[in-house]
C-alpha cells in the first residue's frame, strides 16, 4: 500500500457493544432473501450433481451388485463403489465404523452402497433407482431391548458410582422403581445436508459444506482422497440450521463431492433431498431408562440406581460422549446422596444416531424428572416441593461424577419463577377446575434444568481466532466457530467491536475457513461463544497491547490513559478517530493483525475412576408450563409457559431469548408431536414432514413469558456470560410433566401414569386409561378392605 | 408461455410439464431467495405470492412454489422475496422481522416473509380487527411455514407489528394498463410443451380426446409429489384451473353444487361462512398455502382414506357429476364412487365435474371432529363426520378407519332403530351398543399416524362426543368447551 485511503467507515448511532440486543448480523439479508446458502451459489456451467444408491435391507450381505443400468442412464457421468475410494474408506468421527460407501455388508436401511454423479440432480436421483442389488438377509437387531438381550453394544458400558446405593436403597423408608422410553428426534434443519467441492490447481480440494465442524470436513476429505491436509480447504458461511445434525453428518456429502471432483475434474454439488436426509442421517438417540430409587419421608432421594440405554444405531459415531452426557445429567439438578448410573450403548441395525442439541443430556434428565414426580405422588406432595427438596445446595453438592456444584442458583431462581408465574395460586385454581370438569383437565409443572458446559472430550475445549484491522479503521474477524442461526457471528462481532469501542458495523465476521484458523473444534456443546468469543477477545487484547505500546511511545501517554470508545481513541485529554489512530499505527509499523487462542481451564475427567470435573460451570433455568387436555381423546394444548433462565451476563439479550424460546419449542416438539417410527423391517416410516410433525406457530403458547436471570457467571468466561444453545431445550420437560400432572389429576393425584415420549395425544390417551385402571383397582381394593 | 416475476414480464420458452415454479425461479431466473426445504408442500420455505387482478384491485394468495407447476401460473404475476423491497426500503413485514429478531438461521425466513406479506396486503380490512382476530389471521397465514429455530413467538410479533403499517401490494406488482399482464385467457398449451390449460369444458373434452394418456391437474398438491418425490415425468398435464364452470359454488334453495376445481380457500369463503363446523375443519385442512391450491375435486378423486372432505360429503349423501371426453354425463352417489384403497369408478376419459348435495342436508346439525398428532396442518389419524337429520336419524362417516373414507351404515342402522336420545339425555346403553357395532364394522390399521387400537377407540369416542354436542346444542345446554376452542 503506497497511499492510505481517505474513506471513512459509516457508523450507525448505535455504538457498540456487548449487552445490547443487536440484530443478527445477517437479519436484513435473511428477510430480503439475500443471505446465500450453498444451494444458492452461482452454478458453474459444468457443475455435477450427486445421489446415492441405498440399502433396502437393515442387515444383509450384498451378494451381487449390478450397476450397468445405472451407468447407462441418461445424464450419468460416473458411478463409484467402495473400491473406488483412493484413500481411507471410514469417515467416522471418533471410533470408526462408518464406511463412506458400504462394502459387501449393509447395516441399515438407507445405507449408501454406491454414488452417482450426473448432469442434473434429477438425472442422478433417477439413475440410482436402476441398480440391481441381490442381498442375503441377516438377522437384524432393531430395538434397544433386542440389543440388551443380545448383549450387543457399539462401545463398552460406563458406570458412575457414588456412595453405597445398594445399602442406602435397602435402608430407605420408601422405594419406587420404573422405566421410561424416550424416543429420539429428527433434526429437521430447514436447510438439508449439502456440500460442494471443486478442484484446486494443486490437485487439492476446496469444499464448501453445511457443517458445524469444518476441520473435520477438511480431515475426512483429505483422508478419503489421500491428500495432505494443507491441500484441502473447508469453508462454511452459514447453515440453515444445525442442531447437532451437521456435527458429523455433513462429512459423507463433502467426501463424495470431493471424490467426484477429483475423478471428473469438475465442480460437484450434493444436496440431499429431504426424504434421503430423514432416512440416511443420524438422529437424536432413543433411550430406555430404568431405575430403582430410595427416598425419605420428605421426598429426599437417598439412593438412585439407574440404567440408561441409548439406541446408537449401527456404529459408534458420537455415542460415547452422548451416553456419557446422558449419565452426567441423570441427576439433573438434584443431589442423589448415593448413586449407581450405568450407561449402555446399544447396537441396532438402524442409522447411526448422532449429536442433537443437548447431546444425551435431555434423555438422561427425563429419568430423574420422572422419579421426582413418582416420589411426589407416593407421598401426596406437590412435585414442585419434592423438586425443591432435592436441589443441590451447600453441603449436598457432590455429583455422581465427583464434581462439586459451586454456584447455587436454582433455589433462588425457582423461588422467583414460582412467584412471578403465580404457581401456588394457579395450582389451587387448577385443582378446583379439575374437580368441576369432567372431560377437560389441566396440568401444571415447574421443572428445573442444570446443564454442564464444556465438551466432555477435553481436547475439544480450545479455539482460535484471527483478527485483522485495515487502515480504513474496519476490522475483519475470523474464528473457528460456525454460524447456524444461533447468533455466534453476531456475538463475536459485538465482542470485537466492544474491545475497541466501535460500532458493530465496523466489524465484519468472515466465513469460517480452515485456511484461516486451523484445527478447530465443532461448533457444538453450546460452547461456540465461550470458546470462540474468548479467542477473539484474546486476539483483540494482543493487538491492543501493541497499540497501547505504540500510543505510549508515539503520543507519550500512559497506557492507562488510553481509552477506545465511540469509534474514537482517547489519549489522555486528546482524542482522534479510530481510523486515524490506526493509520498512524500502520505508518509506524505496528502489526494490525493477530491470532487469538483460548483453552478452557480447570476441566478434567478420568474414565477409569469415573470421577473428575468435566464441566467448567453449569447453566441453569426453570420453566412452568400449563396444559389443558381432553380426557376423551388425549388431545391437549399448552396454554401458558413462563421461563426464567440463567445466561450469566448476557452479551445479547435478544439472541439469548431467541435461543431460549426456540430451544423450548424444539424440546416441546421432541416430547409431544415429533414421533420417530420404524417398521418391522427397519425402515424409517416417519420419513417426511407429512408424517413427522414439528411444532407450528399454533403450538407456541399464546402466553409465553421469558426472562433472563440476571447474575454474572462466577467463572472467567467472556463478559461472564453463559452458554445458551442447548440448556433451554430441556425446559420443555415442564410440558411433559404438566401433561403427566393433568393425567394424575384423574386419580386425585395419587398415581402418576407412565408416559413415554413423545407424549402424543394417543400416548396421553393410554396414560389416562392407566389412570382409570388405577382408580378401578383402588376401588376394588377399598371394597375388599371394607 | 409468459408470466410476470417481480414486475418483469418473462417469456419462459419450452418447459417440461412437471417443471415447478420453484425450480424455474431458482434455476432459470436465479432468484435463490425462495428456498426448497422439503419439495412436498409441507414446510413453506418456498412460499411465493401469486397476484391476480380482482374487481377491486390486485389480490394476492400464497402458494408452495415447490409443488406448483410452472404452467399453472401462465399469464399470472408472481412476487418473490426479492420483489418486496422497493427503492431499497424494506417491506413493512421485512422491517418488522428484523426489529423483532424473527430470523435466526434465515432459511425459512423468505417463506414467512411472503406469507405475512400476503396477509399484509389485506391490512386495510384488518384495521378494525381486535388482537384475537389479528392473531388468528397471522397464525392462519403462517400455518404452512415451519421454523426450527425461533419458536415462532418473534415471527408472530412481527406480524402484529407489520400490520400497523399500510399495505404495499400496489408497489410490488406491475402497474396496470400498458404492458400489464397479458390477457388472462392465455393458455400454456400454445407453448406446445405438454401442459394444457383449457378454458372451457368443451376444450377440456377435446384435450382428453386428443391426449388419452393425459393426467388431470388442479391444485397439484398431491400429483406433483410424483415429480418432486419420485422424480417422475409427465407426458401431458391438463390443468383445470381456467375452466370457469368447474370453479363455481352454486347455492339454490334446493341444492348446493361445488365445482371440482374449487379450492379450499374458496370453499371457506363460500360455504364455510355458512357452516362453522365446516369452517373449523377447513381451517385445519392442510395449510393456507395448500388451501389456496388444493381442490375439492382433488380431495375426492384421490380416494385417499385420510382425506378430510369425503367423510363430510358422505354424511351429506353427496352425489358426483362425472363427465367424459365425449361430453356424456353420469351421476353417482359418493358412497358408490370408492372401490378400494385409492380406487374409484372413474373410467378412462372421465373427469369429476361437480359434487352436489341437498341444501337442507347442508343446513342440518353437524359435527366434524378431526384427530391428529399435531393440531394444525397434519393429516387425520381419525376424522369423524356426524349429521343429525331432520327425521332424527344420524349419518356417520369416518376417515382413517378403512381403506377408503367410509359410512358407518350398520352402526347408523343400529342407532336409528333405537332411541339414542330423549329430550337431551343420551341413552348410554344404546351408545355402548353402537360402539360395539363400530368395532364390528371397521378394522382400522396401525401406521405412522396412530395405532389400530387408538383409532378404534376414537371412532366410538368421536361418536359419543358428537352425540353429546348435537343434543346439547338442540336443547341449549352448555357443554365443556374443547381444548382448542377460543375462550
Amino acid at each position: 500500500m503506497r497511499k492510505l485511503t481517505d474513506s471513512r467507515p459509516k457508523d450507525s448511532a448505535s455504538v457498540l457493544a456487548s449487552g445490547r440486543a443487536v440484530a443478527h448480523e445477517s437479519a436484513r439479508k435473511h428477510v430480503a432473501g439475500a443471505a446465500r446458502y450453498i444451494d444458492d451459489l452461482p452454478v458453474p456451467v459444468d457443475l455435477v450433481y450427486v445421489a446415492t444408491g441405498q440399502s433396502s435391507q437393515a442387515h444383509a450381505r450384498i451378494k451381487r451388485l449390478d450397476l450397468s443400468r445405472v451407468k447407462a442412464a441418461s445424464g450419468v457421468l460416473d458411478v463409484v463403489v467402495q473400491a473406488d475410494i483412493p484413500g481411507k474408506i471410514d469417515v467416522a468421527p471418533v471410533y470408526g465404523g462408518d464406511p463412506l460407501l458400504a462394502g459387501d455388508l449393509v447395516e441399515y436401511v438407507g445405507q449408501p452402497i454406491f454414488a452417482v454423479a450426473a448432469t442434473s440432480q434429477e438425472a442422478a436421483l433417477r439413475a440410482v433407482a436402476l441398480a440391481d442389488v441381490e442381498y442375503e438377509p441377516l438377522a437384524a437387531q432393531l430395538t434397544v431391548e433386542q440389543s440388551i438381550a443380545a448383549d450387543s453394544y457399539v462401545l463398552p458400558e460406563h458406570h458412575l458410582m457414588m456412595g453405597d446405593p445398594d445399602g442406602e436403597l435397602m435402608h430407605s423408608p420408601h422405594r419406587v422403581e420404573g422405566e421410561i422410553y424416550v424416543r429420539g428426534q429428527e433434526h429437521f434443519y430447514l436447510e438439508g445436508q449439502i456440500g460442494q467441492a471443486s478442484l484446486t490447481e494443486d490437485g487439492g480440494i476446496h469444499v464448501i459444506s453445511s457443517t458445524q465442524h469444518p476441520s473435520e470436513i477438511q480431515k475426512l476429505v483429505a483422508e478419503v482422497l489421500a491428500l495432505p491436509f494443507h491441500h484441502v480447504v473447508a469453508e462454511v458461511r452459514r447453515m440453515g440450521g444445525g442442531f447437532g445434525g451437521k456435527e458429523s453428518q455433513a462429512g459423507p456429502l463433502a467426501c463424495l463431492c470431493a471424490l467426484f471432483a477429483h475423478r471428473l475434474r469438475r465442480p460437484v454439488r450434493y444436496r440431499m433431498p429431504r426424504r434421503d436426509d430423514m432416512v440416511q442421517t443420524g438422529k437424536r438417540h432413543d433411550f430406555l431408562n430404568r431405575w430403582q430409587v430410595g427416598f425419605d419421608d420428605d421426598g429426599r432421594i437417598r439412593a438412585a440406581k439407574m440404567v440408561l440405554a441409548g439406541k446408537c444405531g449401527y456404529s459408534p459415531d458420537l455415542s460415547e460422549g452422548i451416553v456419557d452426557r446422558a449419565m452426567f445429567h441423570a441427576d439433573n439438578a438434584y443431589y442423589l446422596n448415593s448413586a449407581s448410573i450405568l450407561g449402555l450403548r446399544c447396537k441396532t441395525h438402524t442409522v447411526s444416531n448422532t449429536a442433537f442439541r443437548g447431546f444425551g443430556g435431555p434423555q438422561g434428565m427425563m429419568a430423574v424428572e420422572a422419579i421426582v414426580e413418582d416420589i411426589a405422588r407416593a407421598l401426596g406432595k406437590d412435585p414442585l416441593d419434592v423438586r425443591k427438596a432435592n436441589l443441590y445446595q451447600p453441603g449436598r453438592n457432590e455429583t455422581p461424577y465427583g464434581q462439586a456444584i459451586e454456584q447455587h442458583i436454582l433455589s433462588d431462581l425457582m423461588e422467583r419463577l414460582e412467584d412471578s408465574s403465580n404457581y401456588r395460586a394457579r395450582r389451587t385454581a387448577i385443582t378446583e377446575f379439575n374437580r368441576s370438569h369432567v372431560c377437560l383437565k389441566k396440568g401444571l409443572a415447574l421443572t428445573p434444568v442444570k446443564f454442564g458446559i464444556s465438551f466432555t472430550a477435553k481436547h475439544l475445549n480450545q479455539a482460535g481466532a484471527l483478527l485483522q484491522i485495515y487502515t480504513d479503521g474496519t476490522l475483519l474477524i475470523n474464528h473457528g466457530g460456525t454460524e447456524m442461526g444461533q447468533g455466534l457471528y453476531t456475538k463475536v462481532q459485538q465482542i470485537v467491536a466492544g474491545a475497541f469501542g466501535l460500532s458493530v458495523e465496523r466489524v465484519q465476521v468472515s466465513s469460517t475457513r480452515t485456511d484461516k484458523v486451523p484445527n478447530t473444534s465443532p461448533t457444538a456443546a453450546s460452547s461456540g461463544t465461550d470458546l470462540n468469543g474468548m479467542a477473539a477477545q484474546d486476539a483483540c487484547d494482543r493487538i491492543k497491547a501493541d497499540l497501547l505500546a505504540f500510543a505510549e511511545s508515539h503520543y507519550q501517554v500512559s497506557p492507562t490513559a488510553v481509552r477506545f470508545d465511540n469509534n474514537r481513541v482517547y489519549l489522555d485529554k486528546d482524542s482522534m478517530a479510530f481510523e486515524d489512530f490506526i493509520k498512524e499505527a500502520y505508518l509506524n509499523r505496528v502489526p494490525l493483525f493477530s491470532t487469538g487462542y483460548y483453552r478452557t481451564p480447570k476441566i478434567h475427567y478420568d474414565r477409569t475412576t469415573a470421577k473428575g470435573q468435566p464441566f467448567l460451570y453449569f447453566a441453569n433455568g426453570a420453566a412452568v408450563s400449563e396444559v389443558t387436555l381432553d380426557t376423551d381423546t388425549g388431545e391437549y394444548k399448552v396454554g401458558r409457559v413462563d421461563i426464567l433462565h440463567d445466561v450469566g451476563q448476557s452479551i445479547n439479550p435478544a439472541i439469548d431469548i431467541g435461543q431460549i424460546e426456540g430451544g423450548f419449542i424444539q424440546g416441546m416438539g421432541w416430547l409431544t408431536t415429533e414421533e420417530l417410527l420404524w417398521d418391522d423391517a427397519g425402515r424409517v416410516i416417519s420419513n417426511s414432514p407429512a408424517n413427522y410433525k414439528i411444532p407450528t406457530a399454533f403450538d407456541t403458547p399464546e402466553t409465553f413469558n421469558v426472562a433472563l436471570y440476571d447474575r454474572p457467571n462466577n467463572e472467567e468466561t467472556v463478559y461472564h456470560s453463559k452458554a445458551v444453545g442447548e440448556p433451554p431445550l430441556m425446559l420443555a420437560i415442564s410440558v411433559w410433566a404438566a401433561l403427566r400432572d393433568a393425567c394424575a389429576s384423574t386419580t386425585d393425584y395419587r398415581f402418576s401414569p407412565r408416559l413415554d415420549t413423545p407424549a402424543t395425544p394417543e400416548r396421553v390417551y393410554w396414560a389416562l386409561r392407566a389412570c382409570e385402571a388405577f382408580n378401578r383397582s383402588n376401588e376394588q381394593a377399598g371394597e375388599v378392605s371394607e | 408461455m409468459r408470466l410476470v416475476v417481480n414486475k418483469v414480464s418473462v417469456e419462459t420458452g419450452p418447459q417440461a410439464p412437471e417443471m415447478t415454479l420453484l425450480r424455474f425461479l431458482r434455476e432459470q431466473r436465479r432468484l435463490t431467495g425462495t428456498k426448497e426445504g422439503c419439495a412436498s408442500g409441507d414446510c413453506g420455505a418456498c412460499t411465493v405470492m401469486v397476484v391476480e387482478q380482482g374487481p377491486d384491485g390486485p389480490i394476492s394468495r400464497t402458494v408452495n412454489s415447490c409443488i406448483c407447476p410452472l404452467g399453472s401460473v401462465a399469464g399470472q404475476e408472481v412476487v418473490t422475496v426479492e420483489g418486496l423491497a422497493s427503492d431499497g426500503e424494506l417491506h413493512p413485514v421485512q422491517e418488522a422481522m428484523v426489529n423483532c429478531h424473527g430470523s435466526q438461521c434465515g432459511f425459512c425466513t423468505p417463506g414467512f416473509v411472503m406469507s405475512l406479506a400476503s396477509l399484509h396486503s389485506e391490512q386495510a380490512a384488518l384495521l378494525e380487527a381486535d388482537d384475537g382476530e389479528r392473531r388468528h389471521r397471522i397464525l392462519d397465514a403462517i400455518s404452512g411455514n415451519l421454523c426450527r429455530c425461533t419458536g415462532y413467538r418473534p415471527i408472530v410479533e412481527a406480524g402484529f407489528q407489520a400490520l400497523k403499517k399500510p399495505a404495499q401490494l400496489a408497489n410490488i406488482v406491475q402497474e396496470q394498463g400498458e404492458g400489464a399482464p397479458f390477457a388472462s385467457n392465455e393458455t400454456a398449451s400454445e407453448a406446445g410443451n405438454g401442459y394444457y390449460r383449457p378454458a372451457t369444458e368443451e376444450a377440456l373434452q377435446q384435450c382428453l380426446r386428443d391426449q388419452p394418456t393425459a393426467r388431470l391437474i388442479a391444485g397439484g398438491t398431491d400429483l406433483m409429489l410424483e415429480a418432486t418425490q419420485l422424480y417422475r415425468t409427465f407426458d401431458v398435464l391438463i390443468d383445470l384451473n381456467a375452466i370457469g364452470s368447474l370453479k363455481q359454488v352454486s347455492v339454490t334453495s334446493e341444492h348446493i353444487a361445488v365445482g371440482a376445481a374449487v379450492t379450499y380457500t374458496e370453499l371457506e369463503r363460500t360455504l364455510g361462512a355458512r357452516c362453522s363446523e365446516l369452517m373449523q375443519m377447513l381451517n385445519r385442512l392442510g395449510s393456507r398455502q395448500i388451501r389456496n391450491r388444493g381442490t375439492v375435486g382433488g380431495n375426492i378423486g384421490n380416494a385417499s382414506p385420510i382425506a378430510d372432505m369425503p367423510p363430510y360429503l358422505l354424511v351429506l349423501e353427496a352425489e358426483l357429476i362425472i363427465r367424459n371426453s365425449r361430453g356424456k354425463e353420469r351421476r353417482e352417489r359418493l358412497i358408490d364412487f370408492y372401490r378400494g384403497y385409492k380406487q374409484t369408478t372413474l373410467g378412462a376419459g372421465e373427469y369429476l365435474a361437480e359434487v352436489v348435495f341437498d341444501r337442507a342436508a347442508f343446513e342440518e346439525p353437524l359435527k366434524l371432529i378431526k384427530l391428529s398428532k399435531r393440531y394444525e396442518d397434519d393429516i387425520s389419524a381419525v376424522m369423524g363426520a356426524f349429521r343429525w337429520r331432520a327425521d332424527g336419524s344420524l349419518a356417520i362417516a369416518y376417515g382413517g378407519m378403512a381403506a377408503t373414507p367410509k359410512r358407518a351404515l350398520e352402526t347408523e342402522a343400529l342407532l336409528n332403530r333405537s332411541i339414542w336420545q330423549r329430550e337431551g339425555e343420551l341413552d348410554q346403553v344404546v351408545l355402548d351398543l353402537a360402539c360395539e357395532q363400530l368395532a364390528r364394522e371397521f378394522t382400522p390399521m396401525t401406521d405412522v399416524r396412530a395405532s389400530a387400537d387408538y383409532r378404534m377407540a376414537m371412532a366410538g369416542t368421536l361418536l359419543r362426543k358428537a352425540c353429546r354436542a348435537l343434543v346439547a346444542e338442540r336443547v341449549g345446554k352448555a357443554t365443556e368447551p374443547g381444548v382448542f376452542s377460543h375462550a
